[in-house]
This record gives structure tokens, C-alpha cells and sequence, in this order.
């Protein structure tokens, strides 16, 4: 990674993207969109005050890693919880790429203000989780990673999440002030 | 990570978690989510100091899980929404 997040003397953030990079970034977000697809719709009129039929996670585990329950043993309060929150939560995520797909045009010098330097925040962890979720990350390091083939697909996912991670590193330092 | 700056002598650090409001905020553990990430959001969600922050998120690291809020069944689902929006894994549960 060439650049990363930094400060902008003037208030706001700035980033150094290279025109591939900002590729990769609106590619995993077309896929993300395209997997948003799979969440139920509902009936229109509910789907307008932000009502949806979902009262299940989805079976698919990225989305049931970004769509979690809200209740860890009470089912029906969950199948609720759920009811009220999964459209509008999803209208968060679909703001927030649509913040990133705009910004990734001005790049590879890239400017931001607070309020899209949190959308850019949500969106990279978003990203993180999908593939993450994907490469069933856990908590005991990454070393069967290192020991993939170059050409394993696997293998250029991780390096992807890898390179998000570190992304998604610089712009938290960058907002903490670091 | 840095260590945190000083904290302000202006409260202790658990006096705004209520203990007569019986629900609460739990966020587990997850190996995705990085470290640094979870305490910016406890810091902006919350508006804790990042001392704290850090702690609690020590506390969901070391632990598996930790209460990070607690108040009315209404303030806490409101919680736990905006945690799902910046991808935490939070839950509501009634205090026993």
C-alpha cells in the first residue's frame, strides 16, 4: 500500500489510493450489494417505514455475520428485534458504499470529511467481515494462510483482507489523532 | 496501541452505567474486528473516554463478552442498532 488515510491541515481526512486499488474496493462492493440482494423484501408498504418479514438470520453466513440478532436467547424478541432494524440497517450499508463508490472517483488523492470518513470506516469493516467470514478468520493467528499456493484463490483473498485491515488501521489512527 | 492520555477528574469511570435500569448491552467477542477499531466505536457511540473504552474492550476481548451499557429495554435495542451498523457483534439482555 503506497498511501493510506492521513489529516488534512484544514479539518477532514485525506487518502492516497491508486486507481486499482480504488478497483478492488468498488468491485467487493458491487459483490456485497449483489449479496444484500438474498435479504427478503417484504411487503412495500412495510419495507417504506422500515418494516421487513425477515424475523430469521439469514442462512448465509456473511450476511448472518452482518445482519446478526439482536437477542442471544430470546428468539421471538430477536425474530422482532430484527423485524424493525434489518431494512433500515441494510439502507445504512447501502449509503455507506454509495459514499465510498462516489469518493473512489476522486482518486488516487482522495478527500473526505468526518461524516464520509465514517461511512468509509463502516463500509472497510463491512468488507473485513464478509471476507473474513468467508476465510473463517479466528482468533489463532493467520498462519495457514502463509503456507497457500500464490494461484489458491484463498490465498488472494486473504492478501486482500490483509491489505483492508491495514486500511482500515490507518483510518482509526488517523480519527483518534494518533 | 498508545496508552491512553490522562483521564479528566470528572467522573468515575462506571457512574453512568445505572444499576435500577435492568437491561443491558452486551458486545462478544469476534476475531475479525480489530482492536483499535472497537474502541474508536465505544468511544463515538458511547462518548466514553478512551480509557474506558479500552478497558471494556480488553474486557470483550480477555472475557468472550462485556456489558458496555445498561438503561431501559428501548435505549439498549437503540444500542445494539447502532453497533450492528459499524459491524460489532452486540446483543440486548434483561439484568437478573
Amino acid at each position: 500500500m503506497a498511501g493510506g488515510f492521513g489529516r488534512r491541515p484544514g479539518g477532514g481526512v485525506s487518502l492516497r489510493l491508486e486507481q486499482v486499488e480504488a478497483q478492488v474496493i468498488e468491485n467487493l462492493l458491487g459483490q456485497l450489494s449483489q449479496l444484500f440482494d438474498e435479504l427478503p423484501k417484504g411487503d412495500p408498504g412495510l419495507a417504506e417505514l422500515g418494516i421487513s418479514e425477515s424475523t430469521t438470520p439469514p442462512s448465509d453466513p456473511v450476511l448472518a455475520r452482518l445482519f446478526p440478532d439482536g437477542y442471544s436467547e430470546d428468539d421471538k424478541a430477536s425474530g422482532e428485534f430484527r423485524r424493525y432494524t434489518e431494512a433500515s440497517l441494510r439502507d445504512g450499508k447501502e449509503k455507506d458504499a454509495a459514499t465510498v463508490l462516489k469518493s473512489l472517483t476522486q482518486a488516487p488523492d482522495i478527500r473526505l470529511d468526518q461524516e464520509q470518513a465514517h461511512s468509509w470506516l463502516r463500509a472497510l469493516n463491512d468488507l473485513r467481515l464478509a471476507l473474513g467470514t468467508r476465510l473463517e478468520i479466528t482468533e489463532d493467528g493467520h498462519d495457514r494462510f502463509a503456507g497457500l499456493d500464490w494461484d489458491d484463490p484463498a490465498y488472494a483473498m486473504y492478501v486482500t483482507y490483509d491489505w483492508l485491515t491495514q486500511l482500515q488501521d490507518s483510518l482509526v489512527h488517523t480519527l483518534f489523532g494518533d | 496501541m498508545s496508552t491512553a492520555p490522562a483521564a479528566l477528574d470528572r467522573s468515575d469511570a462506571d457512574e453512568d452505567v445505572r444499576p435500577d435500569l435492568p437491561w443491558l448491552t452486551i458486545v462478544w467477542n469476534d476475531p475479525i474486528n480489530l482492536m483499535s477499531y472497537v474502541t474508536y466505536v465505544f468511544q463515538t457511540v458511547f462518548g466514553y473516554a478512551r480509557e474506558k473504552a479500552e478497558k471494556l474492550m480488553m474486557d470483550v476481548h480477555h472475557k468472550g463478552r462485556a456489558v458496555v451499557d445498561s438503561g431501559t429495554r428501548e435505549e439498549m435495542e437503540r444500542n445494539v442498532e447502532v453497533l450492528h451498523s459499524y459491524g460489532l457483534w452486540a446483543t440486548v439482555r434483561r439484568d437478573d
